[in-house]
């Protein structure tokens, strides 16, 4: 164990991956979860015990959609019981007038929704089924019961330019915070690449609609913007560094460092029904692997940047280079560069795509 | 800088908790967390949406030595930067 390990602020509880939506750009592993794998009640309860005793205080349920799980109402009433400040990551299709009052009667906190696109018919596209109209009665639902909402969109190259159009959608659902995430190259997104990278114009146009927005609405509705990390010259901070700040369980209980971190071989990744919380936080060699900056090699270790942006997401340079402890490649230093450059030159830049591939679903 | 006579709130969705495991007030808020020093939390737990900067400046005044209501104004507009309050007035 580092001596500098401080105790983790979040924890991301991937209660499932079941999910009514089919979305081409599922950050999930291309392998699922089955049902018959996921923890039970007492064990996500367990799970919770020992989050909040390691210093979890944040508790962000989410799957898949964890709505497809009967006893959410009950894992909500466990973790606020801890004191603990709990998030629901929600399609919203289930999401009625009777299951937000219970959930809001159990001490749920915030909620976050997707939305696809403004527009109803690419939205509908977009997730595979009809849901669009769903979402906006659902985002009803969380304005009036008094919590905070906020709406989660991810974009990519068939809805980004309609990104004026959303900002004014969640305007119109009452969000408190939006965040407009570019896509994010992981299990099933990664799989859709080709069709899901937005072009460099595309990028260039939305980015002043996206700055007048958050000042005209500075007050009103927060606007996270999640910039598309392939066209920047240096990469995203993942995690705030591996190890440091927030934790995954995943459905079957497999403790994660970043949520993408399974593809990783190699990586001894633990289960929280073999080993307690605290420990795999504090003393895992898949936590140990990466954290801190000791793991690091040039051009990482001698940059200036590497406290700012940790040498970007180990799973990443791992997709994209086989080696987990390279500088990610999105990172105009990284000696691998040329690849992300490559990929844009090939597929970014063209006029004929491949279709989105729809998001197989878990049983 | 926030005024004398402003009058800051909690945000809708904010919760002031105390954590025994790092012995600190924290903030819990929609996708964060800040860990609190004693006069950030004491200036917090005034941020009643009644009280101005300059009430909120003399009750901690009883407590602490030297406050300054610049000082308190430069904090909240910090936790309104931060999303954590709002500021009317």
């Amino acid at each position: 164990m580092a001596e500098s390990t401080e105790p983790p602020f979040g924890l991301l509880a991937e209660l499932t991956h079941r999910c009514p939506l089919h979305c081409a750009y599922c950050s999930n592993p291309l392998e699922l979860v089955r049902r018959n794998e996921e923890l039970s009640t007492d064990t996500w309860r367990r799970v919770f015990d020992e989050a909040r005793e390691l210093g979890v205080l944040q508790v962000h349920l989410s799957g898949g959609e964890p709505l497809a799980r009967p006893d959410l109402p009950r894992l909500v009433e466990h973790a606020s019981g801890l004191g603990m400040y709990v998030n629901l990551v929600t399609s919203g299709l289930a999401l009625t007038e009777e299951v937000a009052t219970d959930l809001v009667a159990r001490g749920l906190d915030h909620v976050q929704l997707s939305v696809q696109d403004a527009d109803r018919a690419n939205a509908d596209l977009l997730a595979g089924t009809r849901a669009h109209d769903r979402k906006l009665v659902a985002a009803e639902v969380v304005r009036r019961s008094g919590l905070p909402l906020t709406v989660n969109v991810v974009l990519h190259k068939a809805n980004l330019d309609h990104v004026g159009g959303i900002i004014e959608l969640a305007e119109q659902l009452g969000a408190d915070r939006l965040e407009l995430a570019n896509t994010q190259y992981y299990g099933w997104a990664l799989r859709n690449r080709a069709a899901l990278l937005p072009t460099r114009a595309q990028l260039a146009s939305a980015a002043p609609i996206v700055r007048a927005a958050q000042q005209r609405l500075a007050d009103r509705m927060e606007i996270v913007y999640v910039v598309a990390d392939y066209h920047e010259a240096h990469p995203k901070p993942c995690m705030h560094g591996w190890g440091s700040r927030q934790l995954t369980v995943a459905p079957d209980g497999a403790v994660l460092p970043c949520p993408a971190a399974s593809v990783i071989d190699g990586l001894p990744i633990e289960n929280v029904q073999h080993r307690p919380l605290a420990e795999i936080w504090y003393d895992s060699a898949s936590f140990n692997a990466y954290r801190d900056t000791d793991w690091m090699r040039e051009p990482c270790r001698s940059c200036a940047r590497r406290e700012l942006d940790f040498g970007g997401c180990r799973c990443q340079a791992f997709q994209l280079t086989g080696d987990a402890a390279a500088t990610d490649p999105v990172c105009s230093l990284s000696p691998d560069h040329g690849l992300v450059r490559t990929i844009l030159a090939r597929d970014a830049d063209q006029p004929d795509r491949p279709a989105l591939v729809p998001r197989s679903v878990a049983r | 800088m926030t005024a004398r006579d402003a009058v800051p709130r909690l945000r809708a969705g904010v919760r002031r908790a105390y954590d025994r495991t790092r012995d600190s007030d924290v903030v819990l808020f929609p996708e964060g967390v800040l860990v609190l020093n004693e006069t950030a939390a004491a200036v917090l737990a005034r941020c009643d949406g009644s009280s101005t900067i300059a009430e909120i400046t003399e009750g901690l005044a009883e407590e602490f030595d030297g406050v300054r209501p610049e000082d308190v104004a430069e904090l909240v507009a910090d936790l309104a930067r931060r999303r954590v309050v709002r500021v009317d007035g």
